[in-house]
C-alpha cells in the first residue's frame, strides 16, 4: 500500500461476488443436466394447474430427475404458502 | 499398442486451447513420444500458425477424412522434433465436412502408424466439431480462465465429457479429466479481483493439473510460431512443462501462484 493510495478510491473486491454467483448457477445447471427437455414446460403447466387451487409462484415448484440404479425418479415438490393449503 | 487420444477443450473460445494443444503436443514429443496434434476447427484453421508450419500445409484433416489424401501426405513433420506431426484443419470446408466414421478412421490410422499420443485441438462451442474432438478421447484437458463465463462453460464441458463420449457410451471406464487454469494473474488474485485456484477447484469440484500464468510470452511465442513451452526461460514455458509431466504421472508442485514482491518505489507510491 503506497502513501498516496488514500487518494484513489478502492474498488470492491469482485472475486467473491464471482465465486458466489458461479456456485449458485453451476449447482442449478448440474441439477438439470441430462434431464428431459420437457421439464421446463411440464413445470409451467403444473404451475397453471396448481394455481387454480392455491396461489403459488414459479419458485415454489421444483422438479428433479433422480437416477437410481437402473431407474429414474421424477421428483416434484411444491411449497404451499402458509395457511392457504387445503382450501 | 494403441495411441492415447487427448482432447484439449473448453467450451468458451479464446481461453488458450490452441496455445495449450501446441505446447502440450510439443511437451509430449520432447519426452520422446510420437505425437500427432490435430486441428478440429474446420473453417478456422489456426494450430498451423501457432506451431509455425502454416506455409507447409498442402493437405488437411478433411482431405484425409474424405480419402482425397493419405495420412502420410497430410501429416506435417515439425521442424524441431522429428517425432511430432501436425494435421491442419481445412480452411475452405464447413464444419459438416467431418464425420464420426471419418474421424475414427484417421485416429485408427494414426494408431496403426505407431503414434503414442494424438492431441485433438477442439473448436470452441459444443457443436459438431467440438463433439467429434472429444468423442474418441481417453483423456481430456479442460482449459479454463479464472473468469465467470469460462468457469460456467467448463462445467458444462465436464458434464459432456462424462456422458457424450465413446467411453461413456460403451461404459469403458470414465475418460480422465484434467483441469488446466490459464491466464492466471496472481497479483489480481491477491487483490481480490480474480478467482483463485482454490475458488475454481471448489466451484468445479476438480483439482487443477496445472496453472499457467498470464504472460506476454504467449503472444510473443504465437507471433513467432513457436509453441510457448519451448520458451524454457519463461514462467509460462515452465508451467506447461510441469503440466505435461503431471499428466504423464510425475508429481510436481504448482509454481508461480504468488504475486511478485513489489519494489521500494511501488510500495511507497502504489501501483
Amino acid at each position: 500500500m503506497g502513501i498516496l493510495d488514500f487518494l484513489k478510491r478502492k474498488p470492491e473486491p469482485s472475486a467473491g461476488i464471482a465465486k458466489e454467483r458461479l456456485r449458485i448457477i453451476v449447482a442449478q445447471e448440474r441439477s438439470t443436466r441430462g434431464a428431459p427437455d420437457y421439464l421446463p414446460l411440464l413445470r409451467s403447466e403444473l404451475l397453471e394447474v396448481i394455481k387454480k387451487y392455491v396461489h403459488v409462484d414459479l419458485d415454489a415448484i421444483s422438479i428433479n430427475v433422480e437416477r437410481d440404479s437402473g431407474h429414474e425418479v421424477l421428483e416434484l415438490s411444491v411449497a404451499l404458502p402458509d395457511g392457504k393449503s387445503g382450501s | 499398442m494403441t495411441a492415447e487420444i487427448i482432447v484439449v477443450t473448453s467450451g468458451k473460445g479464446g481461453v488458450g486451447k490452441t496455445t495449450t494443444s501446441a505446447s502440450f503436443a510439443t511437451g509430449l514429443a520432447m519426452s520422446g513420444k510420437k505425437v500427432a496434434v490435430i486441428d478440429f476447427d474446420v473453417g478456422l484453421r489456426n494450430l498451423d500458425l501457432i506451431m509455425g508450419c502454416e506455409r507447409r500445409v498442402v493437405y488437411d484433416f478433411v482431405n484425409v477424412v474424405h480419402g482425397e489424401a493419405t495420412l502420410k501426405q497430410a501429416l506435417i513433420k515439425d521442424k524441431r522434433y522429428e517425432n511430432l506431426y501436425v494435421l491442419a484443419a481445412s480452411q475452405t470446408r464447413d464444419k459438416d465436412a467431418l464425420t464420426q466414421e471419418g474421424v475414427e478412421k484417421v485416429l485408427q490410422g494414426l494408431s496403426e502408424d505407431g503414434f503414442d499420443y494424438v492431441v485433438c485441438d477442439s473448436p470452441a462451442g459444443i457443436e459438431k466439431g467440438a463433439h467429434l474432438a472429444m468423442y474418441f478421447a481417453d483423456r481430456a484437458v479442460v482449459v479454463v480462465n479464472p473468469e465467470v463465463s469460462s468457469v460456467r462453460d467448463s462445467d458444462r464441458i465436464l458434464g459432456l465429457l462424462a456422458s457424450k463420449t465413446r467411453r461413456a457410451e460403451r461404459g469403458d471406464g470414465a475418460i480422465v479429466q484434467h483441469l488446466l487454469l490459464t491466464r492466471y494473474n496472481p497479483a489480481r488474485v491477491a487483490a481480490g479481483e480474480m478467482l483463485s485456484v482454490s475458488d475454481v477447484e471448489e466451484i468445479l469440484g476438480i483439482k487443477v493439473v496445472g496453472v499457467i500464468p498470464e504472460s506476454e510470452n504467449v503472444l510473443a511465442a504465437s507471433n513467432a510460431g513457436v509453441p510457448v513451452i519451448l520458451d524454457a526461460d519463461s514462467q509460462v514455458g515452465q508451467a506447461y512443462s510441469d503440466t505435461v509431466a503431471r499428466v504423464l504421472g510425475e508429481e510436481r508442485p504448482l509454481r508461480f501462484l504468488d504475486a511478485p514482491k513489489k519494489g521500494f518505489f511501488q510500495r511507497v507510491f502504489g501501483g
